[in-house]
């Protein structure tokens, strides 16, 4: 029997050599905070479809569910609330546009299409359809 | 989660983060800011139900609400892995929060087209 070279080494824990990093590392700069921040704002994602759906299911149940919805939503800690909520979501859409040109390598031919134009062209996108929805829900 | 999965649910992350980055910000700031603010006036329940219970607005909220739940359980997962670096609860996390992306998506799907 050959004696392991580590002896702490066990075949189905080989993390335990990992350098334990502490819980809140990402506290420690800025960008790492970032990190986390833009990471978290799937949880407003999840949020913000939720509570479109149960816009929905006011307006499915009636004037006075939807008007219940409605004093709801204007109560001031709510609004402030929500405030937050929209912050996050643009956090969410400005980092997510900002990566598609790293993520999107769009060619024409053999030529690449220069990843300015690919930013250009989603924050383009974005634009065109904020203003189609305002338009749509601002014709009620 | 098995390894072969992966690129499913990695696609459904980025459309569902598309989806969500293009339209999320506008309807957040109307729906849910300038409206309740009275920044802006929105019609009454006459004209807003024939809008917001047609069949075409309940399909792209459908689609929105599934792809925008795989997107924030695909991230979630991974802020709890490398944030908190939970990395031997990987298979509890990974069915956790897709598992309450995917119920939330038939309640949803269930919802939309039953109400009236």
């Amino acid at each position: 029997m050959v004696e392991p070279l580590n002896p702490a080494h066990t075949r189905h824990h080989p993390r335990w050599h990992r350098r334990r990093m502490p819980i809140f590392w990402w506290l420690r700069k800025w960008r790492y905070f970032r990190f986390i921040a833009r990471e978290l704002t799937s949880v407003l994602v999840a949020y913000a479809v939720l509570l479109l759906l149960a816009e929905v299911l006011a307006v499915a149940r009636g004037p006075d569910a939807h008007a219940a919805f409605r004093a709801w939503l204007a109560r001031p800690p709510v609004l402030v609330a929500h405030a937050v909520v929209l912050l996050g979501l643009l956090f969410h859409t400005v980092t997510w546009l900002n990566l598609a040109p790293r993520a999107l390598v769009v060619r024409l031919g053999r030529r690449r299409i220069p990843p300015r134009a690919v930013l250009v062209a989603h924050y383009a996108a974005w634009i065109v359809v904020s203003a189609l929805l305002v338009l749509l829900i601002g014709r009620t | 989660m098995g390894r072969s999965r992966e690129p499913y649910l990695w696609a459904l992350f980025s459309a569902g983060g598309m989806v969500a980055a293009l339209v999320l910000p506008a309807l957040a700031f109307v729906l849910w800011i300038a409206a309740p603010a009275g920044w802006i006036q929105l019609g009454g329940y006459d004209r807003v139900a024939p809008l917001v219970l047609h069949p075409v607005t309940r399909a792209a909220l459908l689609a929105l609400v599934v792809l925008g739940l795989f997107h924030a359980a695909h991230r979630f997962r991974y802020t709890l892995y490398d944030g908190l670096q939970l990395y031997h609860l990987n298979a509890l996390i990974a069915g956790l929060t897709y598992g309450a992306a995917a119920v939330a998506s038939l309640a949803a799907a269930w919802t939309l087209a039953t109400v009236p």
